[in-house]
C-alpha cells in the first residue's frame, strides 16, 4: 500500500476512491440484471440515475429542496444567535456557568428528536414544528462549543487588551470572539448536523414540508428509484450546508 | 473537562460550591414554577403542558407495568445489536482509513459528506432490505451510529504521537503487540468518544424507526401515547428515556475521560 501512495499521490487516491464506487455500482447493475440481486428491493443504478431529472420535473423536488434549505438556514441562524449569546453569558458568569454547563453537555446527548410528537402536539403540523425541533437539536454543541472556545483564549492576548484599557465590548468583540471563532465553528457544525437530522427526520415523520416528505412519499408509492435520488438530494443539502460554514469560517479567518 | 475545573474554580470562591447549589435549585424552582403556571393558565390545549404531579403520578405507573418493562428490552435489544455492528464496522473503517493516507484520501470525503445526513431518510430502504420487523430498525441504528465512531477512529489514529510507534517499533514489537500495546491503548479516548456519539445516534436512529413503524418497543409506546393523547405519559416516557440515555452516555465519558461535546 505505501508503494501505491507514493506513485498515485494525492489525486490519484481520490481518482482511485472514484473508480472503487464506480465499480462497486457496476457491480450492483450487472448483479440486478442477471437477477442475483432483487430488482424489487434494490433498483437498477442507471435508474436511479434516470430518476434525478424525472423526480425533478414530476415531483417538483427544487421547491421541497428550497423549503428544506430554507428551514435549516432559520434553525442555523437562531442556533447561531441564541448558541453564543448564551455562551457568551455562561462564560461571562463563572457560577451560572458551573451550575449549568453539566445539563447542557447532557441535553447535548439526549434523543431530543424522539420529542417530535411533543412538538406537533404543541406547534402543530407547522414549519414552526420543523424549526423548533432543529433549534433545540443544535443548540448545545453551539453553546459549549462557545463557552469551550471563550474560555480557551490566551492569557496573554487578554493582558492585551487590558494593556489598551479595552472597554468589555471591545475586548470582547477584538480579543476574545476572534479567538475562539474557531471552536465556535465546530460547534455551529456540529449543531448543523444535529439541526439537519432533527429537521429532515422530522419532515420524513410527520410527512409534512421539504425533502423527508418527498422521501416519504416516493417510499409509500413504491418508487424505489424515486426515493433514492430524493435520498440524494438530502445528501446534496448536507454537502451544500457543510461547505457554506466552511466559506463562512475562511471570511471570518482569513488566515485559516 | 472544563465544567469540572469550572466548579473547581468556583469552589475556590468564599462559599463557590454552595453558590452553584444554589443556583441550581433558583433554576429548577424557576422552571417548575413556570411549569406549573403554564399549566394551569389554560392558555394550552387540555394535557399539553399537564402539572407535574400527574406526570409524576404517570411515571409511578409507568415504573410498576411490566409491559413497558417489555417494550424497554425491546429497544435495548435493539439499540444494542445496532451499535455492536455499526460500532464494530465503524472501527474497523476507522483503523484502515487512519492507518494508510492513501485509504483516507480515497475514502474518507464520503464519510465525511454522509456523516451529517440524516439516516431516518434510509429507513424506506432498510424496510425494503430486512422487513418490518427489529432487523430494519437494527439496520438503521447501526447506520446511524458507523459514521461518527468511523470517523472518530479514524482521526484518533492519526493521532497517536509518533514517538509511542517509534517505541514499539524499537522493541520489535509484533504488529499484534503494536495493536494491543500501543495503538488501542493510544485511542481509547477517540473510540470511546466516538461510542459515545455513535450510541446517542444509534439510540435516535433505532427509537425514530420504530415511531414509524414497529409493534414494540419504547418508539412505539410513545406513538400509542401520542394516538391517544395521554400526554402525562408521554411526558414520563420521554423523562425515562433521556434519563437512560443520559446516563448511558455519562459512563462511558466517565471511561473516556471526557466530559464535553466533541468537536469534528
Amino acid at each position: 500500500m505505501a508503494a501505491g501512495e507514493r506513485a498515485l499521490g494525492a489525486a490519484g487516491a481520490v481518482a482511485f476512491g472514484i473508480a472503487v464506487i464506480a465499480a462497486a455500482t457496476a457491480a450492483v447493475e450487472g448483479l440486478l440484471r442477471i437477477g442475483l440481486l432483487n430488482r424489487y428491493i434494490v433498483p437498477l443504478p442507471s435508474e436511479v440515475l434516470a430518476s434525478f431529472p424525472r423526480i425533478v420535473v414530476e415531483e417538483n423536488i427544487l421547491a421541497p429542496f428550497v423549503v428544506t434549505c430554507k428551514e435549516c438556514l432559520y434553525a442555523m441562524l437562531l442556533v447561531a444567535v441564541f448558541g453564543i449569546l448564551t455562551g457568551t453569558l455562561l462564560h461571562r458568569f463563572v457560577a451560572l456557568r458551573a451550575a449549568t454547563e453539566t445539563w447542557v453537555a447532557a441535553l447535548a446527548s439526549a434523543p431530543i428528536a424522539l420529542m417530535y410528537p411533543l412538538f406537533l402536539v404543541l406547534f402543530g403540523r407547522s414549519a414552526t414544528t420543523v424549526v423548533a425541533m432543529g433549534l433545540i437539536a443544535g443548540l448545545p454543541p453551539a453553546i459549549l462549543k462557545t463557552v469551550e472556545g471563550l474560555g480557551g483564549t490566551r492569557r496573554v492576548l487578554i493582558n492585551v487588551g487590558r494593556s489598551f484599557n479595552l472597554t468589555a465590548g471591545q475586548m470582547f468583540a477584538k480579543i476574545l470572539l476572534p479567538a475562539a471563532l474557531p471552536n465556535i465553528f465546530v460547534g455551529l457544525r456540529l449543531g448543523l448536523i444535529f439541526c439537519l437530522i432533527n429537521i429532515v427526520g422530522v419532515e420524513f415523520m410527520i410527512n409534512f414540508g421539504g425533502l423527508g416528505h418527498v422521501i416519504n412519499e416516493l417510499a409509500e408509492r413504491y418508487d424505489l428509484p424515486g426515493t433514492y435520488a430524493a435520498i440524494g438530494f438530502v445528501i446534496l443539502v448536507s454537502i451544500l450546508f457543510l461547505i457554506l460554514t466552511e466559506r463562512i469560517e475562511r471570511c471570518l479567518q482569513p488566515g485559516t | 473537562m472544563p465544567a469540572a475545573r469550572d466548579l473547581s474554580g468556583v469552589a475556590g470562591a468564599p462559599s463557590g460550591s454552595g453558590r452553584v447549589a444554589a443556583i441550581r435549585i433558583a433554576i429548577i424552582l424557576v422552571v417548575v414554577a413556570l411549569w406549573e403556571a403554564a399549566s394551569a393558565s389554560g392558555w394550552f390545549y387540555r394535557d399539553v403542558i399537564p402539572s407535574l404531579l400527574t406526570v409524576g403520578r404517570a411515571l409511578a405507573v409507568l415504573a410498576v407495568n411490566r409491559d413497558f418493562y417489555w417494550h424497554l428490552v425491546v429497544s435495548l435489544m435493539e439499540v444494542g445489536q445496532a451499535l455492536a455492528i455499526g460500532g464494530g464496522l465503524g472501527i474497523a473503517i476507522g483503523l484502515a482509513l487512519g492507518g494508510s493516507r492513501f485509504l483516507s484520501r480515497a475514502f474518507e470525503r464520503y464519510l465525511y459528506y454522509l456523516g451529517p445526513t440524516p439516516k431516518i431518510i434510509f429507513f424506506p430502504v432498510m424496510i425494503m432490505w430486512f422487513g418490518v420487523g427489529p432487523a430494519s430498525k437494527v439496520a438503521l441504528g447501526a447506520l446511524s451510529c458507523f459514521f461518527p465512531i468511523a470517523l472518530s477512529v479514524a482521526a484518533g489514529m492519526r493521532q497517536i504521537d509518533p514517538v509511542l510507534i517509534r517505541v514499539g517499533r524499537s522493541f520489535h514489537a509484533s504488529p499484534m503487540q503494536m495493536a494491543a500495546k500501543i495503538h488501542l491503548p493510544a485511542m481509547r479516548e477517540p473510540i470511546l468518544n466516538g461510542v459515545r456519539l455513535g450510541f446517542g445516534v444509534a439510540i435516535i436512529g433505532t427509537l425514530l424507526a420504530e415511531t414509524k413503524l414497529s409493534n414494540a418497543g419504547i418508539g412505539y409506546l410513545i406513538m400509542q401515547a401520542y394516538a391517544v393523547f395521554d400526554m402525562p405519559r408521554m411526558y414520563a416516557m420521554l423523562i425515562v428515556l433521556f434519563a437512560l440515555a443520559i446516563a448511558a452516555n455519562e459512563l462511558v465519558g466517565r471511561y473516556a475521560g471526557v466530559h464535553a461535546v466533541s468537536g469534528s
